[in-house]
């Protein structure tokens, strides 16, 4: 079939700016856990840990969903569970910053 | 609603209705839906810099309740974009009208009630002085 929008090229640079974007907001998300409250609070070292952990393994998770699909978008549909999957990861990230802006008001 | 959610995540469901339509319909809808997905990172990412980068406000907890108010709107601008591109692929799949939506006025109008909110405080601050 006759193709001049270069549709899948097209869809293949979408999921890498989304990428891309999933990995600046996991590194604000891990500087936001690490510096988070004034010395002191123990509890607060430890969930800022968790969620830093957390936050790491999410990226990984979405970004090899973002791979996957970007380099399997074609004409063959295919798209599976990838859709989904990284809005998931994306309501991940905006509760595990909740979680740390919520850590200021204590 | 939880039949709504498993419904997201289950591609057969979704290819059992009418016929497969033209490939690039799907991933024009496809990139619809990456352009809303990063509309989301990128309020998460402003309510993400708020909670680290912005000073301390007069206003006891401004800074927090904006940060989480950001965060929380793009999460849910990212719920929406999985509603709205599964309802747009399947009303292509049946050949009927792509859903219309208020979301888009409805997010430019908060995001902008937003900022004037905030050039007001940045303004009584300047005059106001501390």
């Amino acid at each position: 079939m006759r193709d001049p929008g270069l549709q899948p090229e097209r869809t293949r640079l979408a999921w890498r700016r989304t990428a891309l974007a999933l990995t600046v907001i996991m590194v604000l998300t891990v500087r936001l856990a690490l510096t988070g409250p004034p010395a002191g609070a123990g509890a607060g070292e430890t969930l800022g840990a968790l969620v830093a952990g957390a936050a790491v393994l999410g990226w990984g998770a979405a970004l090899t969903v973002c791979w996957r699909r970007a380099t399997g978008a074609g004409p063959a549909p295919g798209y599976g569970r990838s859709l989904p999957l990284v809005a998931l990861a994306t309501v991940g990230f905006a509760l595990l910053g909740t979680l740390l802006a919520a850590r200021g008001l204590g | 609603m939880w039949q709504v959610i498993r419904r997201w995540f289950d591609p057969r469901e979704l290819r059992s209705v009418g016929t497969t339509p033209d490939y690039r319909f799907s991933l024009a809808n496809e990139r619809t839906f990456l352009a809303w997905l990063r509309t989301g990172l990128a309020l998460v990412a402003g309510g993400l810099a708020t909670a680290q980068f912005l000073p301390p406000l007069p206003l006891a907890h401004l800074r927090e309740v904006i940060a989480v108010a950001l965060l929380l709107l793009g999460g849910a601008v990212a719920v929406r974009a999985v509603d709205h591109w599964a309802r747009t692929e399947r009303a292509i799949r049946l050949g009927e009208e792509l859903p219309a939506s208020r979301f888009p006025a409805v997010l430019a109008l908060a995001v902008g009630l937003g900022a004037l909110l905030l050039v007001a405080a940045v303004l009584v601050r300047a005059v106001g002085g501390p």
